[in-house]
């Protein structure tokens, strides 16, 4: 199947007046269509840029990013971004801050409006419409957010450690939750994390990146013989452990 | 309602009580302070002559108030501020949005917006005075200069020290720079906004009559300057009551504006 992302060599340094830290060195993959794919790494290796890369948000010093096999054109509306802090506007309502995109571009219409609509039903978010975000709990806040990523209808979702503001306990659900919506979307998606269990129980594929600069490392395919297939049914699932354990482990062993 | 606890009642009790000895004790201070004011001026403690008293103070007001002459001067005094207020809103937002638009421009201007905060705005007047004549004009102008400067540079600290990663949110959803300004620089601001007025209503006071000392023939600062040429202290005390009470009321009206605000949203 065709790829929707390719990245090729890509390289990519910050600069200061004291001098240059590369963060990205000749990082190479691809991704299918409908495929979910987890990138983990050591803190501080440069996860976050490489996503900032994809979204257009900065340029690659060097190597190519293509989108369904055309160079990237600067900030496409075919791809959505999802931050680590949801970032709902205080001064706005739940419903105002879902439409925000659409009212950016310019295309916040009876439809939009209707589908923003019908997304808060789905999702549970409907009598919160004309809240303050203030008054939403941290899991439906991050599910505001995924629907006001959402609701520009991406084709490729990134995701910045989207869960990583979210306590112990409320994360599990909130990751489950959100994984599952994404899959049943049939969305290709790109999750940067550092919670190894997180990418066991969310990816197809998982791209393990080393310490700066980063580089690809190994690209590791997950499957579970699960015959419901969920975040949680993986998470007790026996090969749980052995992937876990396996990622741990290239993670640890240039140390 | 609810039942409440006998805990809570004992709380709010107590709070009610602290509220009501708070109100009373400044009430207490200010009846006081009159009373002894009053009495030394009457008993000849104090030469009445320099220092006034309550009483008089009170004579003199109602006398102007039956010649209309007061009102004059607290509407010019008033309008001016006013005035000087609202353009200094508008100009300082300005401002500040065009140096949040140029990182290079704020750059440059930097150092110059400082030399000119720092510089004390009474030594313009006089060169306002000989630039504009002696009109309502230059005391706007007068008025604006206390207060600009430090708002433009009080407004642009604000606008940039947004959530820069609420400016990248503007970004992942496609949009531009002018979003980042509209959608979230300025709407985030506005509590900022609001408690830059509350400072600048007062410094725009404070410049309205510093220009009405030099440069008028009417308002409660030419009524100052003009009183203690002549020792009608009476008039000068009165005076000075005005400006408290129109501090007083500017300020309130502008809390009810960040009121209305809070409660909107």
């Amino acid at each position: 199947m065709k790829p929707i992302l390719e990245l090729k060599n890509i390289s990519y340094s910050y600069h200061t007046p004291e001098g240059e830290t590369q963060a990205l060195s000749d990082i190479t993959f691809s991704l299918a269509p409908g495929e979910f794919t987890a990138v983990v790494g050591p803190s501080g290796c440069g996860k976050s840029t490489l996503l900032s890369l994809i979204a257009g948000l900065m340029k690659p010093e060097s190597g190519e990013i293509l989108l369904n096999g055309e160079p990237l054109t600067e900030n496409s509306s075919r791809i959505g971004y999802m931050l680590q802090h949801d970032h709902l506007f205080e001064w706005r309502t739940v419903y105002r801050n879902v439409v925000l995109g659409p009212e950016i571009n310019g295309s916040l219409n009876e439809e939009t409006r209707q589908k923003a609509e019908e997304m808060l039903k789905q999702y549970g978010l409907a009598q919160f419409a004309s809240s303050k975000p203030s008054e939403l709990s941290g899991g439906m806040r991050q599910r505001a957010a995924l629907i006001r990523t959402l609701l520009l209808d991406p084709e490729l979702l990134l995701l910045d450690e989207p869960f990583s503001a979210l306590d112990y306990q409320t994360r599990l659900n909130v990751s489950d939750d959100i994984g599952q919506i994404i899959r049943d979307s049939g969305k290709t998606a790109l999750l940067v994390t550092h919670d190894l269990s997180e990418a066991v129980s969310l990816a197809d594929h998982i791209i393990i990146l080393s310490e700066r600069p980063a580089r690809v490392s190994d690209i590791m395919p997950v499957t579970f013989s699960l015959e419901n297939d969920t975040p949680l049914g993986r998470r007790n699932a026996p090969e749980f452990k052995n992937y876990f354990n396996r990622i741990w482990k290239e993670l640890n062993h240039h140390e | 309602m609810n039942k409440i606890s006998a805990g809570q009642d004992l709380f709010l009790r107590s709070l009610k009580r602290h509220r009501l000895f708070v109100l009373i004790a400044r009430i207490l201070i200010l009846v006081l302070f009159l009373l002894l004011w009053e009495v030394c001026a009457d008993t000849g403690i104090i030469d009445s002559f320099i220092f006034s008293s309550p009483t008089r103070i009170c004579a003199c007001f109602w006398e102007m108030v039956l010649d209309r002459s007061i009102f004059l001067h607290i509407w010019v005094t008033l309008y001016e501020t006013i005035v000087s207020f609202l353009l200094v809103t508008l100009v300082s937002i300005l401002v500040a949005v065009l140096l949040w638009c140029s990182r290079r421009l704020s750059e440059i201007l930097e150092p110059y917006l400082v030399v000119l905060n720092s510089l004390p705005k009474s030594a313009l007047a006089p060169l306002l005075i000989v630039w504009l004549g002696a009109t309502p004009t230059t005391i706007i102008v007068a008025g604006m200069s206390v207060a600009l400067f430090g708002s433009i540079m009080n407004l642009y600290t604000s606008f940039t020290t947004v959530d820069q990663e609420k400016i990248k949110l503007i970004y992942t959803l496609h949009g531009n720079r002018r979003h980042a300004l509209t959608k979230v620089v300025l709407p985030g601001s506005i509590p900022s906004i609001i408690s830059n007025m509350k400072v600048n209503i007062g410094l725009c006071l404070v410049g309205v009559v510093i220009g009405e000392f030099l440069a008028a023939r009417n308002g409660l600062g030419y009524l100052i300057i003009y009183s203690s040429q002549v020792f009608k202290m009476n008039w000068l005390l009165m005076s000075i009551v005005l400006l408290c009470i129109m501090a007083m009321v500017l300020y309130t009206v502008i809390g009810l504006l960040e009121k209305l605000y809070k409660h909107r949203i």
